[in-house]
């Protein structure tokens, strides 16, 4: 059977690990966008923090014996309360002054933590075992489908919801949109602002690691696995807008999909195919899909 | 855009300052020019100049129109690979290899410029660095720049078919005057009319609109400006070096540019050389000896930057006269 003249196995297959790639995306850009809201920071450290997360779940196996099921916990809550660290020290000092900054802080921080991993591990990469549970594949009578990856998207999925849930329908997220609109008002009303700012970059950088984590038996760990990433995430973020959370998600699997396809059809320009999006959207919507125009 | 800038005063008790930069800047010229006979290895002074030049580029933008473009690296790059590949491969003669590189990484810049004015502030350093990623790629994958290898063996060749660059001290001259050449060139631009409606949008843009200037043509050209004078430092460093390898079109590449304009302090004129100076001494005398960790270093000196030293080096510099000029001022009677 074959779609379009290519063996269908393999269409799906490039789909699936598509899917797989728009779940990290979202992950990643949904961290962003909840950090830029409340923080008005566009954080670089972003991909750092993934590979940290990714790092501290290989070495917490190697070094420790600990599995991937307590690492998987362990691993967002470890890189979490390095970010709340982060937070405290550094960005809380730039909350006044314009964001450029912000990026170039976390930049430098995304640089010292990739050069400290560089120097420690080199770059080629660390081999991560899938989890016994989740290791081989399903036959679904029209694909096989690796377990482990089928777990990802599923993962990321219900983190990316249960955040959007979070975020707009509970009383918690209440507080912290009320804050991306007025920090000073929420702050008179007996809220306190600077507490939810940092839990809030800790979150964000849980949700890193945790990507981190789900992309380590799939991808080589290695240091710079985070910055390779990043800018692609830039670029879902350019294009979704930071407005909103559901777009986000929306717009990182879809173009994770999008770019798993491009791998199929004409593989030379995989890489690059999220960045011409990028391009459309900026000429034809530039506040990008979900964006308000400011 | 508010970026922390001291206000360039043009009136008359500025002359004895004037006076005493002008001399500065004279004594410089002349360390630059004597320089290989003081010992100093000429190809070290030289690529210390190239990247000053790349950093005063970028500071155009930044500095002047404040601007983050977080891409120079794709202008720096792409004109490296250009000029290499021309003279490499089709026989360009020096000079037609470095225009070319420049005016290709103009081209390109208007490309991305396009694009990339359609948004503000962080979007814009975020469209820049994607843009950037889009070129790394290209670079990457094309017939004709060989791949993870890059160009290597780029012939010098002779300055008009005439005058061989194959010593050093040759060359050095050549990279000199362009030097000199390009930053008289961003200086006039600030300078001009042109320039004070960069400055003008810096400082508030939406005052601009309303004034009635075209905001969009201004950036515009501005960005172009400043990606075919990041080209000219490229091209002029293929020519250098003899390569043109992929770490020139990585975005590292756009850190480090923005790290030295940061740390050289940014909307100076002499700031990204002293910044340049900086960054590249530091990394010549500690590649060899930390390795990695020249990341870290490098990362660190931008963390203190942004959290204690946003002036960079001339920018406190010229606040520490301002204000000692201004005791001095309110001590007398």
């Amino acid at each position: 059977m074959e779609i379009f003249g290519i063996p269908h196995q393999a269409f799906l297959g490039q789909l699936l690990l598509g899917l797989v790639n728009g779940a990290f995306y979202a992950l990643l850009s949904l961290g962003l966008a909840v950090i830029f809201g409340l923080l008005g920071i566009v954080n670089f450290a972003h991909g750092a923090l993934y590979m940290l997360g990714a790092f501290a779940a290989w070495i917490m196996l190697d070094k420790f014996g600990i599995n991937y099921w307590m690492a998987l916990l362990l691993a967002p809550l470890t890189v979490g309360a390095l970010g709340v660290v982060i937070e405290r020290l550094f960005l809380k000092h730039l909350y006044k002054i314009d964001p450029i900054y912000g990026l170039l802080l976390t930049f430098g921080l995304a640089l010292i933590a990739e050069g400290i991993f560089r120097e420690m591990y080199g770059v080629s990469g660390q081999n991560y075992d899938v989890p016994e549970l989740l290791s081989g594949a399903t036959n679904l009578g029209f694909m096989v489908l690796p377990n482990y990856r089928a777990w990802v998207v599923g993962v990321s999925l219900s983190v990316c919801l249960g955040t959007w849930y979070l975020i707009e329908r509970t009383r918690l997220g209440a507080y912290l949109r009320a804050g991306t609109e007025n920090a000073a008002l929420v702050q008179a009303f007996g809220i306190n602002v600077p507490l939810m700012v940092m839990l809030t970059y800790g979150a964000g950088a849980a949700l890193a690691a945790l990507a981190g984590v789900l992309a380590a038996p799939i991808i080589q760990v290695n240091p710079l696995m985070g910055s390779n990433l990043i800018i692609v995430v830039f670029a879902v973020v350019v294009i979704g807008g930071m407005g909103s959370i559901m777009g986000s998600i929306l717009t990182g699997l879809g173009l994770g999909v999008i770019e798993g396809l491009t791998r199929v059809f004409y593989p030379e320009a995989s890489s690059i195919v999220v960045f011409i999006i990028m391009v459309i959207v900026l000429m034809i919507r530039p506040a990008g899909l979900f964006g308000k125009e400011a | 855009m508010s970026i922390g800038i001291t206000p360039h005063n043009d009136n008359k008790q500025m002359t004895k300052a004037a006076k005493l930069l002008q001399f500065t800047y004279i004594v410089l010229l002349i360390l630059t020019l004597v320089a290989p006979m003081l010992g100093l290895y000429p190809v070290f002074v030289m690529k210390l100049l190239c990247f000053a030049l790349f950093a005063c580029a970028f500071n155009l933008l930044l500095g002047f129109t404040g601007l983050l473009s977080f891409g120079h690296a794709a202008f720096f790059g792409s004109a490296a690979y250009i000029t290499g590949y021309l003279i490499k491969s089709q026989n360009f003669t020096p000079e037609l290899g470095i225009a070319a590189g420049a005016i290709g990484a103009g081209l390109i810049g208007l490309l991305v410029g396009l694009v990339a004015i359609r948004r503000q502030g962080i979007y814009f350093a975020m469209i820049t660095l994607a843009m950037a990623q889009m070129v790394y790629f290209i670079c990457l994958q094309a017939p004709f720049t060989g791949g993870e290898d890059g160009l290597q063996g780029v012939p010098r060749g002779a300055l008009f078919g005439v005058f061989s660059l194959q010593s050093d001290t040759a060359m050095y001259y050549l990279v000199v005057a362009l030097f000199v050449a390009a930053f008289l060139a961003v200086s006039r631009i600030v300078h001009s009319p042109f320039g004070q409606v960069l400055k003008m949008i810096r400082e508030n843009e939406p005052r601009a609109i309303s004034l009635g200037y075209e905001v969009d043509r201004y950036k515009l050209l501005a960005f172009v400006l400043s990606a075919a004078l990041a080209g000219l430092a490229g091209s002029v460093k293929t020519l250098i070096m003899g390569f043109a390898t992929l770490s020139d079109v990585h975005w590292t590449m756009s850190g480090e540019v923005i790290l030295m304009t940061l740390l050289g302090g940014m909307g100076t004129f002499f700031g990204p050389v002293m910044g340049a100076g900086i960054v590249i001494s530091l990394q010549d005398t500690l590649a060899d000896k930390v390795g990695s960790w020249v990341n870290v270093i490098i990362g660190v000196i931008f963390v203190l930057c942004v959290l204690a030293f946003r002036k960079g080096v001339i920018g406190e510099l010229q606040a520490w006269l301002e204000r000692r000029r201004h005791a001095a001022a309110a001590a007398k009677p």
